[in-house]
């Protein structure tokens, strides 16, 4: 009785019904792992079977019995890293030229493209942070609650403007014609293709800040102790010392935090980038290439186990991330409540 | 005075907390990404949703409000608003409950920081993947969910079709985001103090009653906070109908129009049928509608105010 009732995490006291209830729970959380689970293990295993295996073990087999490929193989894996050779290929799918994408250049575009927006990102984002946290100037309040609005500007709405920007349009009300902009690299006034198909095009709308990584980290500067950077004020330490020596290593987990938050979510892209790279294969990040690759699949027998094994390898980057600092990022919804 | 600029300021007329001198380099990287990215295209969105601009030609003329009187008598637009309706309504109430029951068993049984990070996962996953692996898992002829579903009797062709596409949708992002959501949840009963139940259990309240007259009470601010989120985040879906409904031969909103939520049209008719100023009426009423909508949830949830105080 007594080892029932610390075993309950809200203390409530031993019944049948209460019995029940955390029987009931605990399958709830078991299938709720196992439907979490099963969809990645169903694309590993796919990925790791030819298409004519795939045919088969659905006639031959039952649910059941399917759950383990049969004859595993490495050859879409190599497929879609483009090690396999064309007699492989010709193997696996039954055709000679089977449609890709370029794996690696989508990988490289993807990693420049993340890597480029978590750092920008955080960096300006921890920038403005100290000067709303720390600082006082007239209008402070006010150009943060500015900032805020921008959480609510849903994504579509600036999209076709961001886009008129990225192909060198500068000005609101203006279109064509800005010679006197030829100095800048990769400008030209009369081909209207500024940024367009390019990384930096990407990159740019998130590169600077968002709304929520000031608010994130300005909520967190808050609440670091201010004697130290008194001390080091009165010492006649700049600003730029003091977020550098004693901001910054204090909230060197919580920009970590947010670093990794802000790369998945710009790995996890794709409305902003298809704009940007549509016609461009060989700028596309992962989620633009697969989402594009898959508009080229024919609508009977697709190349089930080669789009599988590309689709896991899209996840996979995410999925390591996510297994370094999976702890670090619960905890942050604790911390943050909402992102 | 001017002599001492971007000197360190010395002796008795030190100011501590700097003022604009200080604060400018710290704001002007932020505020460059703000001004080009957020607030010039805001007013630029608003000022195309007036004109017939043509992005080949790059050129539109001011049109007043004719885009928003064709938005109105437009059919195609409110089946976008009816599908997207639908899809917010699903999506919403089966993630809601599913998050909220999740969380509770969470908060009697465990609190493994394994167990939450594998119900995060699914979260973090591109949304184009998500959504390729359940075209997969749910294909006619060789899906295994299709399969298992058949099972109950529910043909495997079913998924594909019409009426299904948009529950099947709402399913897909149920399973991505309830997790996520359940954590949200699960934090805010962590907020909830242990005694009351204790308390309410020695009165001999049931586990319903406690439900009812301790949790979803001093949840509901982030409960409301949550809803505010999830239905937002919900009116702006897209990448998952975009490739779910747009590969393998299908097109983007099919079969039909029966997907085509508010996203894709408004991408469809400023990138298919390049018809900007049309497009970004749609994106203004849009943007009016989800201020309206966390206004209106934001009151009648009182999310301010905690029965805890």
């Amino acid at each position: 009785m007594s080892t029932a009732l610390a075993g309950m995490a809200g203390g409530r006291a031993d019944s049948t019904g209460a019995r029940f209830g955390r029987g009931t729970a605990w399958l709830l959380l078991a299938l709720l792992i196992v439907a979490t689970i099963f969809p990645f293990y169903w694309t590993l295993r796919t990925g790791l079977v030819t298409n004519a295996s795939l045919f088969e073990s659905n006639t031959d087999k039952s649910v059941i019995e399917r759950i383990l490929p049969d004859d595993p193989t490495t050859v879409n894996f190599r497929r879609v890293l483009g090690q396999a050779t064309d007699e492989e290929i010709l193997e696996a799918t039954g055709r000679t030229n089977s449609a890709s994408f370029d794996y690696l250049t989508a990988m490289k575009n993807s990693v420049i493209i993340a890597t480029f927006i978590a750092v920008g990102q955080v960096f300006f984002s921890a920038l403005a942070a100290y000067a709303f946290a720390r600082l006082r100037f007239p209008g402070r309040d006010k150009l943060f609650f500015l900032y805020l609005t921008g959480m609510m500007i849903p994504p579509i709405f600036v999209l076709i403007p961001n886009l008129l920007l990225i192909l060198g349009d500068f000005w609101v009300f203006d279109a064509n014609g800005h010679e006197w902009l030829d100095w800048v690299p990769g400008y030209d006034a009369s081909s209207r293709t500024f940024l367009l198909g390019r990384l930096p095009g990407v990159i740019a709308p998130f590169f600077f800040m968002t709304p929520f990584a000031v608010f994130f980290l300005r909520q967190f500067f808050l609440g670091i102790n201010r004697s130290l950077e008194e001390a080091a004020l009165i010492d006649g330490a700049s600003h730029f010392r003091i977020f550098r020596s004693v901001i910054l290593p204090i909230a060197r987990p919580q920009m970590i935090t947010l670093g990794v938050l802000t790369y998945i979510t710009a790995w996890n892209e794709f409305l902003w980038p298809l704009v940007v790279t549509q016609q461009f294969p060989e700028k596309q990040p992962l989620t633009v290439a697969l989402g594009v690759f898959t508009t080229q699949q024919p609508g009977t027998q697709p190349d089930w186990s080669g789009l599988m094994s590309g689709t896991l390898l899209a996840a996979l980057p995410v999925i390591v991330i996510f297994m370094i600092f999976g702890k670090r990022l619960v905890d942050s919804i604790q911390f943050s409540g909402i992102k | 005075m001017a002599a001492t600029t971007s000197e360190r300021p010395k002796g008795a007329k030190l100011n501590l907390y700097g003022g604009w001198r200080a604060a400018w380099p710290f704001l002007l990287p932020s505020f460059l990404g703000f001004l080009f990215f957020f607030l010039i295209p805001s007013v630029r969105g608003i000022y195309l949703s007036f004109t017939d601009w043509n992005l080949i030609a790059n050129d539109g003329d001011w049109v007043g409000m004719e885009n928003y009187d064709r938005m109105v008598d437009d059919p195609l637009f409110w089946n976008a608003v009816k599908v997207t309706a639908y899809y917010v309504t699903l999506n919403i109430v089966t993630q809601t409950i599913l998050a909220i029951m999740i969380a509770v068993a969470m908060d009697r049984l465990t609190k493994s920081s394994v167990v939450r990070s594998v119900i995060m996962l699914p979260y973090l996953i591109p949304n184009v993947v998500v959504a390729l692996i359940f075209v997969w898992l749910l294909n006619s002829n060789l899906g295994i969910i299709a399969d298992l579903f058949s099972f109950f009797g529910i043909d495997s062709n079913y998924f594909a079709g019409p009426d299904a596409v948009i529950p099947t949708i709402a399913g897909i992002n149920t399973w991505r985001h309830m997790g996520y959501t359940a954590l949200l949840i699960f934090a805010g009963l962590q907020t909830i103090p242990k005694s009351l139940y204790e308390a309410a259990a020695l009165d001999g309240a049931s586990e319903l009653q406690m439900m009812r007259n301790i949790t979803v009470p001093l949840l509901r601010p982030v409960l409301a906070l949550v809803l505010v989120i999830t239905v937002i985040g919900s009116f702006q879906v897209f990448d998952t109908v975009q490739v779910a409904t747009g590969g393998f031969g299908g097109r983007p909103g099919g079969p039909g129009d029966s997907s085509r939520v508010i996203y894709v049209y408004i991408y469809e008719l400023a990138f298919g049928r390049n018809e900007l100023g049309r497009s970004s009426a749609i994106a203004v009423a849009l943007l009016v509608f989800l201020m309206f909508v966390t206004f209106f949830q934001l009151k009648i949830l009182r999310a301010n105010e905690s029965d805890l105080a």
